[in-house]
This record gives structure tokens, C-alpha cells and sequence, in this order.
């Protein structure tokens, strides 16, 4: 008996060192962390193929692009705690607003370093439905129907879902002519008809699609594109309202971490060829607008995206998220008063 | 009719011990039902969830199945989870026996309330043994910026895994190992030492040989778990893929992927470390049934 634990002891320590040895030689080469939120994983594995080529036709170099995903608010929090992000492309501008206030790791001007106010691609809020549009979904003022089951996430947890609340809310306030009381009576009716909030956009996407439960999901345009081709185009419809919100997801640079990773350089090449050409038709590809569409290189990537009337965030509607979001989705604000989790 | 049946029933409790009697007093049919209910129950919960994860790995041919491992990601999840469980297993055989032997052979003050402590990890959600963590390293801590300073990363890299690893499956050897040795008593270890044999001697040549059956059941279940840990590794993994995903993380980013064969491909491989975990503790247990016996509680 002498010898199982002399084993062990010894297997445990050939493990640490291994260990260890793995960690040094990774930190050889040149890696870089990219720390994002759910939807974006496809977009990111492409191009950070590109990435990666073009950096060594310029430079010579190779670098290691690494990448984590999560729900948009939760991957804040992790920057925020520690995880080393060289780069962070999130959800919205106030998660990464959070990350510049609670941990001075981001600059406050973050917005101002990238074209764009700092957003290489935008988004918005489009119906997926079933084959053939059973209930006959065309506009917002068709989701309040008796009947009809509207699949989104839950907006205390989700920034897609906040997306979708505020495309909703736009299109409400202009139809009742900015009537505030009239606006929230829509969207109480519309979380009205919402059987179950799920956390995450994704987990959205799998009830509506995998689990079939309801009749419409409210969709990140990417998403409902994405649906088509992982699920099969045969079995879902993609219906554009006249008019939706103007999602922007930002991306910055995570000052402190690239500092003391020596990464400045490589990571700021890294958010500028998003908006190179390449990049811009690599977003176009995985259906998200492109800032620059006339740098894509396929006409017909541009034509897919229908013409619809987009709201920003920063109109006078919402007059931006520092004023939305309080108002909206804070504790007591206009979501918890009106939602009622259905019997 | 009813009458009859009592008297029957009642007529079975007079026989001689020494007859063939059943040693419950159910009639065959409740014993059956009970008997039908909890296999009905075990295979609705147990068996079927277990067979659908092995259908669904295969559901797209075995190509596709054995394709969910030639990928990098995969790889190295399934690679730093048997590294952490390297790590986590030897350092708690240790921590556990060493735990084990100060309960169960020694009296002092606070004895109970060291036994409660061991328990913790169990009674505490997984999740909030991950975020324990994050307030004690993480960079808004009181230690995060001088571990920062000094280039040591915990959370959100492999130190950090293996640590809430070791915490979350810390009481399995030494849950194991108290019952049994309190049982033996140290009447073997006062002969040893009486008859001349140091403290290390008596250790590996009369305590180990007495406790290594429940040892190496601890083990094994100490295992079965730190490989399959999700919550409290998911808050300290940061989930960057290739890099700090286990398993069962792996699974996670596969399924929210679409990528449904892939995800039930590792997800068969992580059931499978567990069947085969299950299996030798079975071979264990007929072999040597009777020196298991005193912790034969799961």
C-alpha cells in the first residue's frame, strides 16, 4: 500500500507542472481575449479567422484570438471582476459604460476612439414566425391580438430583450401619436400575451424553435437569419414590421488590460479591421448592418436588408440609455409595473 | 370477503419463526405496486433521461459523433477537466483523510462544528461557492489588485477552477472515511504503537490497510463529481473557450450553438466517465462486500 499514494502524489505533481508549462507557452505567443455577448458567435469565429490572417500578411505575427460569451450584462460584470478582456464587444453601450465607471478599466471616451460612436455593425428587432404566417403577423398592433403567443426574453436580464421592448414602445408611441398611457396599455397587452421570459436571447430563440411554443419570436435580425439556417428554412418566416429599433452593440478597447498585456497595438488593429472592408462584408454575411455599407464587397449582402424605418436609442423618444433604461427597466420603472408573470 | 382476508393476514403472524415466512407483511399485490412505482419512477427519471443523451449524440451517425471530439475546443476541455481533476482528487484524498483522522480519532473542543464545516459544501448551492470566490479574488476584492500586481491570475483561469472544484467536492472523502473509522475505533493503532511502530508506520501499515476500500470509494465519487462540476466553475471560468472551459461548460457553449450533436456528444462522454465510475464502485462493492459494509450508505 505503500505505493498508490506515492503514485498519486506524483501524478498530481506531473499534472501541475504540465500545467504550468502549458500556461508559460501560451503566453509565448501573442493572444488576445475578445469577451462578447451571445449572439455574436458565429460573426466572431469568422472573423477572427480574417483577423488573424490579415495580421500576419501586414505584420508577420501570429496572434491567438480567444473568445467568451454570455449574456451581454453578466460578461460586464466578468470584466469587471477580473477577467482579462483585451477587447470588449457587447450588447449595449451601458454595459460597457458600467465597466468604465465601476472599474476605470475603459477610458469614459470610449465612445469617441471608434467611427461610429464606436459600433461597427447595428441590428434591429425584426418577427420570426411559423411557415406561412398562420396568425397573420405583419405589424406591432398585431402581437396584442387575443390568441397570439409572443415568445421574447425577460428585459431585466436581457439586453436583447430591452431591444425588443423599446421597438415595440417606438412603434406604439408614434401610433397612438405619443400618448404615454396609451403606449403603456400596448405594451402591457404585449407582455400580456407572453407565456413564458426566458434569461437570454438565445434561450428565447431555442423555446420558439426547438421547443415550438408560441406563434411569434421577437428577433435579433441576425438571430432570425440564424434560425433559418440552423433549424431549416421550410419551417419559419422572417416578417419585417414597418418600423423597429436601431440596436447598436459597441465595441471598445479595454485600456488597463491591453497596458499591462502589451496587447495595445494588436488590439486596436484588431477593432479598426471591423471596419475594414473584410470585416464590414463578414458582418454583412452573418446578417448584421454594416456602418459603412459601401466598403461591402457583395452588392447583394446590402440588398438583403430591407428598408425599414430604424428609431434610435438616442432620439428624443428615449433621449438615450442613461434616461431609458432608469425609466424603462430599473427597479419599479415602467416594465415591473405593467408585467405580471401569466397564470 | 374482507373478513376473511384479515383473518388470513392475521393468521400469518402466529407461525413458528423458524417457517417460511415473507419478512414483510405487504400482501403480494402492494408489494408489487410499490416495486412496479419506484422502477417506473427510476426509469422515467434515471434510465430515459440517460438513453435520450446517447440517442441524441448519435442522432446524426456515428461520423458526426466521433467528429464532436476531433474539434480543438473540445479537446482541450475534455484535457483540463481530467487536469483538474488531477489537481482536485489527490489534494482532497489528502485533505480528507487528514480531516477524517483528526474526527475520528481524537476528542476536542469544537468537533462538531468542524464536522458541520466539512459538510458546508454540500448544503451550500454551487453557485454561490463560485461566487465566493469572485469576492475573495476577483479584481474588486481586497486581494485582487495586489494578486493583479504580482501577475497571478485566479479567477477566471485554471487556479480558480480548480479551487472552487476542490471546494465543492471537499466532503466526499472525508464524509466517507468518518463513519468508518469511528466504527474501527483506534484500538488497532494503540497495539501497533504499543508494539513499537512510529506514527507514520502505524499510518500506512495498520490505518490505511483498514480504511482503503472506503478510501478509494471516496475517490471514485470525489471524481465523478469534480469532472461533472458546473455551477460553481461556470462562475469562475470567465468561459473562454479553449482556454478555461471544462466539460461540462463545453456542453453549455455546444448546445447554445445549435450545435445539438456536438453538445450530446460530450455530454455521452461525461455519462460514460460516470457509468464507469459507477461500475467499479458496483465491482467494488460484490467483491468485497464486507469490508464495505460500514460505508455503504449511498
Amino acid at each position: 500500500m505503500k505505493t498508490a499514494p506515492r503514485l498519486l502524489a506524483a501524478g498530481a505533481l506531473v499534472a501541475a507542472l504540465g500545467l504550468a508549462t502549458a500556461i508559460t507557452a501560451r503566453a509565448a505567443d501573442q493572444t488576445l481575449l475578445n469577451v462578447s455577448y451571445d449572439p455574436t458567435r458565429e460573426l466572431y469565429a469568422q472573423f477572427n479567422e480574417a483577423f488573424a490572417r490579415h495580421w500576419k500578411d501586414t505584420t508577420g505575427n501570429t496572434v491567438t484570438i480567444e473568445q467568451s460569451h454570455g449574456g451581454s450584462g453578466k460578461q460586464a460584470q466578468a470584466v469587471i471582476d477580473g477577467l482579462a478582456a483585451d477587447v470588449v464587444t457587447l450588447a449595449l453601450e451601458g454595459d460597457i459604460n458600467a465597466i468604465a465607471e465601476k472599474s476605470g478599466l475603459i477610458d469614459e471616451n470610449w465612445r469617441a476612439e471608434l467611427p461610429n460612436k464606436s459600433t461597427p455593425y447595428t441590428s434591429t428587432i425584426v418577427f420570426l414566425v411559423r411557415k406561412g404566417n398562420p396568425k397573420a403577423i405583419a405589424a406591432w398592433g398585431d402581437l396584442i391580438e387575443d390568441g397570439v403567443e409572443v415568445i421574447t426574453p425577460n428585459p431585466k436580464t436581457s439586453g436583447g430583450a430591452r431591444w425588443n421592448y423599446l421597438a415595440a414602445w417606438a412603434w406604439a408611441s408614434k401610433a397612438n401619436a405619443g400618448d404615454e398611457q396609451k403606449t403603456v396599455d400596448f405594451i402591457k397587452a404585449l407582455y400580456g400575451n407572453v407565456p413564458v421570459l426566458d434569461t437570454g436571447a438565445r434561450g428565447s430563440t431555442v423555446t420558439f424553435a426547438q421547443k415550438e411554443l408560441g406563434d411569434v419570436l421577437l428577433a435579433w435580425e441576425n438571430e432570425a437569419f440564424l434560425v433559418l439556417d440552423e433549424f431549416g428554412a421550410g419551417d419559419f418566416d422572417i416578417v419585417y414590421p414597418s418600423s423597429s429599433i436601431l440596436a447598436e452593440p459597441p465595441v471598445a478597447i479595454v485600456d488597463k488590460n491591453v497596458e499591462a498585456r502589451g496587447t495595445a497595438a494588436v488590439a486596436k488593429a484588431y477593432l479598426d479591421y471591423l471596419y475594414s472592408p473584410e470585416g464590414q462584408t463578414l458582418a454583412a454575411a452573418n446578417h448584421y448592418r454594416p456602418s459603412d455599407p459601401a466598403g461591402v464587397t457583395d452588392p447583394a449582402l446590402i440588398a438583403a436588408f430591407p428598408a425599414i424605418d430604424l428609431i434610435s436609442i438616442d432620439d428624443p423618444l428615449f433621449g438615450g440609455w442613461k434616461t431609458a433604461q432608469p425609466k424603462h427597466f430599473g427597479d419599479g420603472g415602467i416594465f415591473d409595473q405593467i408585467y405580471t408573470p401569466a397564470q | 370477503m374482507y373478513e376473511q382476508d384479515v383473518a388470513v393476514y392475521d393468521s400469518r403472524r402466529i407461525v413458528p419463526a423458524n417457517a417460511h415466512t415473507s419478512p414483510t407483511t405487504e400482501r403480494p399485490l402492494v408489494r408489487r405496486t410499490l416495486i412496479l412505482v419506484a422502477v417506473a419512477f427510476m426509469a422515467l427519471t434515471l434510465v430515459l433521461p440517460l438513453v435520450l443523451v446517447f440517442v441524441e449524440a448519435f442522432r446524426k451517425g456515428a461520423d458526426t459523433y466521433f467528429a464532436a471530439f476531433a474539434d480543438r475546443h473540445s479537446q482541450t476541455a475534455i484535457a483540463l477537466t481530467l487536469t483538474v481533476a488531477a489537481i482536485a482528487v489527490p489534494l482532497n484524498l489528502v485533505f480528507g483523510v487528514a480531516a477524517a483522522w483528526c474526527v475520528a480519532k481524537y476528542e476536542f473542543w469544537g468537533k462538531s462544528f468542524l464536522t458541520t464545516l466539512i459538510d458546508l459544501p454540500f448544503s451550500v448551492s454551487p453557485v454561490v461557492s463560485g461566487m465566493v470566490y469572485v469576492l475573495l479574488f476577483g479584481a474588486q476584492s481586497v486581494l485582487g489588485p495586489w494578486l493583479r500586481s504580482m501577475g497571478i491570475e485566479i479567477i477566471f483561469a485554471v487556479p480558480g477552477i480548480v479551487l472552487a472544484t476542490i471546494f465543492v467536492t471537499f466532503p466526499f472523502i472525508a464524509r466517507e472515511l468518518i463513519p468508518l473509522m469511528q466504527a474501527q475505533g483506534s484500538t488497532d493503532e494503540e497495539a501497533a504503537l504499543s508494539l513499537g511502530a512510529t506514527g507514520w508506520q502505524t499510518f500506512w501499515r495498520v490505518t490505511l490497510p483498514n480504511i482503503k476500500w472506503g478510501l478509494l470509494y471516496g475517490v471514485l465519487l470525489c471524481n465523478a463529481r469534480a469532472m461533472g462540476e458546473f455551477g460553481a466553475v461556470s462562475v469562475v471560468s470567465g468561459h473562454i473557450r479553449g482556454r478555461t472551459t471544462t466539460m461540462p461548460l463545453d456542453i453549455e457553449i455546444l448546445y447554445n450553438e445549435y450545435n445539438f450533436a456536438a453538445a450530446f456528444a460530450v455530454a455521452s462522454l461525461l455519462a460514460l466517465l460516470a457509468l464507469v465510475t459507477l461500475l467499479i464502485k458496483t465491482i467494488l462493492e460484490v467483491r468485497f462486500g464486507a469490508e464495505l459494509a460500514g460505508t455503504r450508505r449511498h
